[in-house]
């Protein structure tokens, strides 16, 4: 899990089931609004606009890797370890293929690695999570303790002792990455699920003799679309991380290009120890800037639908554009202007 | 004491489910990997050895319930099989003598993480939009994008390799004898610093973020604006009416967390060769020494089921809503 997705966790859930915060978006989006408006929003912002931009330079990488690759990065064009040069942006790894080439093939990998399991595990999740939130009791008792079960289980441990046991691959390093990871989201869209469930719009489709599939899929699941891109944009800095990880460890297939076997051939030719540093720290440069993209993005998704950071956002604009300040306390806010504020002190 | 019975029952499932996974998987693998196993290690290791394995594998005529009671019997005795790669030490041994270590270095960096983090989310929920909560943020995300291992690499290529200002590998100066001596001491603190910075820097911004969300909805309440109306100082409204509050929802954040901290720690002691589980996980993995994997994934889950229910304890101690209901 990343860093991002703890900070959901402090707000959204208390796993105790005590004193949870009531979330935020069930109460002020209208149940009705058109779920493709907080879209359009995220568009505006500029957080989720430079994360979506890098995003769409990476996914251009990928697509077009073998245009943008100078050499075949399986083959071995120069002398190992050679610095950066005109020949050579990147330099060569420890065998002496092309840097730059394997970051770029890397791309494919690692990103698609990344987006089939942030996908898999989210769908999963939120299966789980309406299932739970929605028939609740008994269904809601076992789901919750599954979920719980495997979040609790340490990651990297748990990981490695699947992945140990099948035939190293990309689908076997996919497959562990999602039987490891739809917990968190399951857990997250369970406790939003179950305050939409108590809304009227649900009551009336039930009165209106709807399914219960349908009320989940067709009533619940758009109002919670913004929590849902959320966590599957947490669920594929996940996948990023740990498949790296994974593969780091020497735990994936070795032969195939991607960041981790990229940083796991530096660990293993020692490029660390010849001062080889353009060998490990590109790899590990593309890793942080997706993963930061996707924090943008959902960093942005949190203020748009989180109404107190928005209103916070709002009023500090408002304040801004009339050139006031807003007093030392934070519970009732009195309106000086600027320049007073500085001679009245604390 | 009824929610800690509830959170009790609730670990023991864990522990339970966790014990079946490691029972069932080398057996109901596809492809029967048990005999693989032993075709891709033979010559590798002794004949002795692969008898252990055979009955630790299940490569047995008993009936697997029969196999299972006897697993669940071994393990409550702390017997998790045979090491292949530290032949014939037991697993329960070998993993014992790295416990030491990441317990040294998840604690030192995960206290240190959890207090910085979360004041850094004070003062920043305090002070919107002043300096903590406008960089601070920003960076903090940037930094926690990286693979705990990757920042690692850089820190101790730049840092001890280039530089030589800290050690390059292990937990202590080879040759020191273990020992309650100001020059042990300060031989591992000085090992110390690399590996549990780079996990401080990592974990950092999830705490604070985590922190500073938690705090805004509680700065909120309307017992912080009875706070400010009394004429409080600014202080203690911000810690004892505000900081307190927003504490408890991170602190539920804090045992959840724990299974990821460790496992980022792990990846860190394997780059910084520091003794301990996680350089015997990645041992583990060269060697195919599959009982030491399985009993690492145990023991490991084990402690961090157990930190949990301190952390529940703690609570209780807390949250005096838990004790009434």
């Amino acid at each position: 899990m990343s860093a991002t997705n703890q900070t959901t966790a402090a707000v959204e859930v208390s796993p105790v089931g005590q004193a949870t915060p009531v979330p935020a978006e069930a109460a002020f989006t209208g149940p009705r609004r058109r779920s493709g408006a907080w879209l359009t929003q995220l568009l505006g912002n500029r957080k989720a606009a430079f994360g979506g931009l890098i995003l769409l330079a990476f996914a251009a990488v990928a697509i077009f890797a073998p245009a943008l690759a100078p050499y075949d990065p399986t083959e071995f064009v120069g002398r190992p370890h050679r610095p950066p040069s005109s020949e050579f942006r990147l330099g060569t790894t420890g065998s002496g293929q092309d840097m730059l080439s394997q970051l770029i093939y890397g791309t494919r990998i690692s990103l698609g690695a990344g987006v089939i399991v942030g996908v898999a595990t989210t769908v999963i999740g939120a299966l789980v999570g309406l299932a739970a939130g929605y028939f609740r009791g008994r269904v809601d008792d076992f789901l919750s303790l599954l979920t719980n079960v495997m979040l609790i289980i340490p990651g990297l441990p748990l990981l490695v002792v699947l992945a140990a046991f099948l035939p190293a691959g990309f689908w076997t390093t996919v497959m562990v990455l999602i039987v490891a990871g739809w917990a968190w989201p399951a857990r997250v869209l369970r406790s939003q699920t179950l305050s939409l469930r108590e809304k009227d719009f649900v009551s009336s489709a039930l009165v209106s003799g709807e399914g219960s599939w349908r009320i989940m899929l067709r009533e619940i699941l758009p109002n919670m679309m913004s929590i849902v891109a959320a966590g599957m944009f947490g669920a594929i800095i996940y996948a990023i991380g740990a498949q790296a990880a994974l593969e780091f460890l020497g735990l994936g297939n070795p032969s195939a290009i991607s960041w981790g076997t990229i940083l796991y051939w530096a660990g293993n030719n020692a490029g660390l120890l010849v001062g080889a540093w353009w060998t490990f720290v590109p790899a590990g440069l593309c890793i942080a800037l997706v993963a930061f993209a996707f924090a943008l993005v959902n960093y942005a998704i949190d203020e748009i639908t989180n109404p107190r950071l928005r209103s916070q956002r709002e009023t500090n604009l408002a304040l801004r554009r009339h050139r006031r300040q807003l007093g030392v306390s934070r519970a009732t806010p009195v309106l000086r202007s600027a320049g007073q504020h500085r001679a009245a002190g604390d | 004491m009824n929610f800690i019975l509830r959170r009790l029952g609730f670990y023991l499932v864990a522990a339970w489910a966790s014990l079946t996974l490691n029972f069932f998987l080398p057996r109901f693998m596809p492809g029967d990997p048990a005999t693989a196993l032993f075709a891709r290690m033979q010559g590798r290791i002794q004949a002795e050895q692969i008898q252990t394995m055979r009955e630790a594998y299940g490569v047995s005529d008993d009936p697997l319930w029969q196999q299972y009671g006897a697993y669940l019997v071994n393990i409550f005795r702390g017997d998790f099989g045979v090491s292949i790669s530290y032949f014939p030490t037991a697993v329960f041994d070998v993993v014992r003598s790295g416990f030491v270590w990441t317990i040294v270095l998840v604690g030192v960096s995960l206290v240190l993480s959890v207090l910085i983090g979360n004041i850094l989310g004070v003062m920043g929920a305090w002070k919107r939009n002043g300096f903590v909560d406008s960089v601070l943020p920003p960076l903090l995300m940037f930094v926690g994008s990286f693979p705990f291992f990757f920042l690692a690499s850089v820190a101790l290529f730049f840092l001890s390799f280039e530089w030589g200002w800290f050690p390059l590998r292990h937990a202590y100066t080879d040759g020191l004898a273990p020992a309650w001596s100001w020059e042990f001491i300060r031989s591992v603190l000085y090992h110390l610093v690399l590996p549990a910075a780079t996990s401080i820097v990592v974990a950092i911004g999830g705490w604070m973020l985590g922190m500073r969300n938690t705090m805004i909805s509680t700065l909120a309440e309307d017992y912080v604006t009875m706070a400010e109306a009394k004429g409080l100082s600014q202080r203690r409204v911000m810690f004892n009416y505000a900081a307190r509050n927003a504490l408890l929802p991170n602190l539920t954040a804090f045992g959840m967390a724990l299974g990821f901290v460790i496992s980022g720690n792990l990846l860190v002691e394997i780059v910084f060769a520091y003794p301990g589980l996680g350089y015997q996980l990645l041992t583990a993995v060269n060697n195919l020494d599959y009982p030491l994997m399985q009993g690492l994934f145990l023991m490991i889950t084990f402690a961090v089921l157990a930190a949990n229910l301190v952390v529940d304890l703690l609570y209780v101690r807390l949250d005096p809503r838990v004790r009434a209901g």
